[in-house]
């Protein structure tokens, strides 16, 4: 297994042509029917005809190259992408090598990394390109041995056919496959036959990354470039005054320091420079129109008020909650509260950015290229094909670079300057500057009956800048027959965008607690009482059920059983179950009491993402959902004082560490279905069955977040080492 | 401006910078060797983490001025094929996801092994809790260099 880390399309069809002949199949992303496989040949390099995302290539030498299209940010798809092609077309991966497509195709579609959709989209479409090429080397040895294919069977790349003892290696039959016509009906494989997906496979990108190779966006300099930091409005709500930079521009290695829109840009020669000078450009703001300068407390205060509010949006109403409640033997009524989060990838923002009279040539770190291409036509009013985008490496995303907003900027300056210019922000610009995990706090109510039935359910959530922060037909709606979902958005300047699993990265936290603590008010076993309200969810539904309610019911019985649920003595274990981004995780926390402090030691993790494909990438993401559910839930909050952020840096800024990460255990459930995602359905449960494990082992529950900070949570330590 | 002669990776280079600029930057913008990264420019997450005569430092935080005659060893003078046991166990463990604090952890994981060849599981916690991974892959990261650990 080689890899190129990346190619320019003039790369790739030299590339095609070095080949010398063999097969070279491009094939589209919007469709899967087989006319949208095709064969690229010297007729059509030639014409230019190739309007494909994606290729895979079978050289005479054997070399099989296959282009991987989506931004790859840590999620694992540069690998698993090859592999499901690489498994239909029976391929030797050692003989695979894997090349990042370049964004310079007409058409392409979801060329994005983001909403743990990846893998579930393009699938089909994976798998249907390998099986294609697979039909055309058969048909191409068949008729070398004038035989019919069935006689035919492969192995790891070799054809063979055992009545003559013949057999071809791939590359062998490259060329005289190119000129069979693409097959409309191929077969997929049962699943039961796989032998590469479902296997523990390496990144792809393993041994660049750990012998420091210029991968990330960051790591891109060019000749000529010139380095640019941005001073952006300090507090969120305010624009430029009045701005001096005389004294910047004084100073050595400064090229120029120029206004555009709200920001100051320092333009030098090197990283240093302009770190430098950017601290003595003098700036001074004014409030925006009537924008108000919104500090936490505000904030608080806000939430309080828009709780009662009579303007919400009703998001879903089943039966009659008032005569429900009304009629209630027993109320609980409970409010949980998120704050503000940064993503805080590890490489800060950056973008490359040469915007030339003849076209634009950008190169950076972006989950939607498609996307930050558009905005960047759009604002200097250019053709998209103007401008060619090509995608580094990114080290971390978390939804924080589906956001244009940095790529667009590097583009104006460049644009301002006429220069080719990186635009690098620090990590306080990258705290600092916005897009956050909308602060949210919701409102639930349950109604149950003497019985200690839940007759009525009841949640508002209310957010800033959250859009809906509800997920209204997600559990247990269609379980309760009475039940009312509505939600209230409050507008501020401070600006919030998709964070690791969008809203459900709280509202799994709050709804688990929840239903905890009802579960104990009605004296039930929490994991009985959830599986009672699956039971009537299945026969007798109230609304629309979205989710699977046997999916669900399968993770939750396997955490049982893999948790040892009720059965461990001297371990206080919290149960979290929850279904988002097409799958089902159902979470085990387990407490002990360690030098007579409560002290997390293990989560244990059931997980029906489908089919796994690559076994070694699913398992880290799964750990890595953990960690950072559990890290943010814990440690993490970024609040305001007057428009301000108030953390700017890892210092105040708390993240999880080493010797803080449990011991976390993960199971699937392997249940054959097509594989449905798992970049972020990990995340949302941890905190809740953190939280109800915390409340077992203290008596105390958690209604805030982060929990460090709520009373009765001293001295919890977690890890193993606790 | 003034002029530095640096020992980094067992060759000589040689750069005129501000006597102030950090190693991390004068690594990067000035000598091309971008394998050393920058996460906080702060001394909080490890990501810059390179040898001075050995020891782990954080390069966003010493000024070249104090470099002097020291050796400097980067990533990309870790090992001369990419095979030191420790990178060679990051691939065996698949350690990385984004892959971005990689650098950091391991040099500050080979560190580590020089001075204490058999590190228990506590050291090593303690060793690395000054390097962030943002992806969570400490698991792997306390595996990987427990494993390097049995082969050195
Ligand atoms: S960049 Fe040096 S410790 Fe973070
Ligand atoms: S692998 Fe992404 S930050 Fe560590």
């Amino acid at each position: 297994m080689t890899v190129l880390s990346k190619t320019t399309r003039r790369d790739f069809l030299k590339l095609a042509a070095a080949a010398g002949g063999g097969l070279v199949l491009g094939f589209h992303w919007e469709s899967v029917n087989a006319a949208s496989i095709q064969v690229i040949d010297e007729a059509s390099l030639l014409a230019g005809d190739i309007n494909f995302n994606s290729y895979l290539s079978i050289s005479p030498d054997n070399v099989i190259t296959i282009f991987s299209p989506n931004p790859e940010l840590g999620q694992n798809i540069k690998t698993s992408f090859p592999m499901i092609v690489a498994e239909e077309l029976d391929a030797d991966w050692s003989k695979v090598k894997v090349v990042q497509a370049p964004l310079d195709t007409k058409k392409y579609e979801r060329q994005l990394t983001g909403g743990s959709g990846a893998i579930p989209h393009s699938w089909e479409r994976l798998r249907k390109a390998g099986a294609t090429a697979r039909q055309m080397l058969l048909e191409a040895a068949a008729k070398k041995l004038n035989i019919s294919t069935t006689s035919l069977t492969v192995n790891n790349g070799i054809v063979n056919h055992a009545e003559s003892g013949k057999s071809f290696s791939y590359g062998e039959l490259a060329t005289d496959a190119s000129a069979i016509a693409v097959p409309t009906d191929v077969k997929l494989k049962d699943k039961k036959d796989f032998k590469l997906i479902g296997t523990a496979v390496k990144n792809v990108d393993n041994q660049q990354m750990i012998t420091g190779k210029p991968l990330y966006g960051l790591d891109f300099y060019r000749e000529g470039m010139l380095f640019a930091m941005i001073q952006r409005p300090f507090a969120y709500g305010t624009k430029i005054k009045s701005v001096d930079s005389a004294a910047a521009k004084a100073m050595p290695g400064i090229v120029d320091v120029v206004q555009f829109r709200n920001n100051v840009a320092v333009v030098g020669k090197s990283t240093w420079a302009v770190l430098k000078a950017r601290k003595v450009v003098k700036i001074e703001y004014e409030p925006e129109g009537s924008a108000s300068l919104e500090s936490s407390s505000d904030h608080d205060k806000f939430f309080k008020d828009l709780l009662e509010s009579k303007d919400t949006v009703v998001k879903r109403k089943d039966g009659d909650v008032e005569t429900a409640f009304a009629k209630a033997a027993k109320i609980i009524k409970r409010e949980y509260q998120c704050p503000f989060l940064p993503h805080n990838p590890m490489e800060p923002m950056n973008f490359f950015a040469h915007v030339r009279t003849d076209g634009v040539e950008l190169v950076g770190p972006t989950q939607t290229p498609d996307f930050a291409r558009n905005e960047v036509a759009k604002l200097l009013s250019i053709a998209p094909d103007k401008i060619t985008l090509e995608l580094t490496r990114l080290g971390g995303g978390f939804g924080r670079r589906l956001k244009a907003d940095y790529v667009v900027e590097a583009a104006e300056l460049s644009s301002i300057i006429k220069a080719p210019v990186k635009v690098i922000w620090t990590r306080e610009d990258d705290m600092t500057g916005g897009s956050y995990r909308p602060a949210v706090r919701y409102r639930f109510e349950a109604a149950l009956d003497a019985g200690n039935n839940l007759i009525g359910y009841k949640l508002r959530g209310v957010g800033i800048n959250s859009g809906n922060p509800t997920r209204e037909d997600n559990f247990p709606s269609g379980a309760v027959d009475n039940l009312l979902i509505d939600s209230v958005e409050y507008k501020s300047p401070i600006t919030t965008g998709a964070w690791r699993a969008p809203i459900t990265n709280f509202l799994a936290y709050a709804e688990q607690a929840f239903l905890d603590e009802v579960a104990t008010s009605a004296n039930q076993d929490p994991i009985q009482f959830r599986l009672s309200l699956l039971e009537k969810a299945k026969k007798t539904p109230t609304g629309a059920i979205k989710y699977d309610v046997d999916r669900m019911k399968a993770v939750i019985e396997l955490a049982a059983e893999k948790s040892q649920w009720g059965k461990k003595k001297n371990i206080s274990q919290g149960f979290s179950v929850y279904f988002s981004h097409r799958s089902y995780v159902a979470q085990v926390a387990e407490i002990e009491i360690k030098n007579s402090k409560p002290s997390l030691q293990k989560i244990i993790v059931a997980a029906d993402c489908g089919i796994v494909v690559n076994l070694s990438g699913a398992h880290q993401q799964i750990r890595g959902g953990v960690v950072d559910g559990l890290g943010h839930a814990m440690f993490s909050s970024l609040s305001f004082k007057e428009g301000v952020p108030e953390q700017k840096n890892f210092n105040t800024y708390r993240l999880i560490r080493l010797k803080e990460v449990p011991e976390i255990d993960v199971h699937f459930v392997n249940n054959g279905i097509d594989p449905t995602g798992l970049g972020e359905p990990a995340l949302p449960p941890t905190g809740g069955a953190v939280a109800n494990a915390l409340f077992k082992a203290t008596g105390k529950r958690l209604y805030n977040q982060p929990f460090i900070t709520q009373a009765g949570l001293e001295g919890v330590t977690l890890g193993v080492k606790g | 401006m003034a002029h530095y002669k640096l020992q980094i990776n067992g060759h000589f280079y040689e750069t005129d910078v501000e006597q102030d600029t950090p190693l991390l930057w004068v690594l990067r913008d000035h000598l091309g060797l971008v394998g050393t990264k920058y996460g906080c420019g702060i001394a909080q997450c490890g990501a810059c983490t390179v040898h001075l005569n050995s020891a782990a430092v954080r390069s966003c935080s010493l000024p070249i001025s104090a470099v002097g005659t020291k050796s400097v060893v980067t990533i990309e003078g870790l090992s001369e094929k990419g095979d030191h046991p420790l990178q060679a166990a990051w691939n065996e463990v698949d350690v990385a996801q984004c892959g971005y604090c990689q650098a950091g952890q391991i040099m500050t994981a080979a560190a580590l092994l020089k001075k204490n060849p058999k590190p228990t599981s506590e050291q090593v916690d303690a060793a690395l809790n000054g390097n962030i991974c943002r992806c969570g892959t400490y698991h792997r990261i306390r595996e990987a260099v427990l494993l390097a650990s049995t082969k050195s």
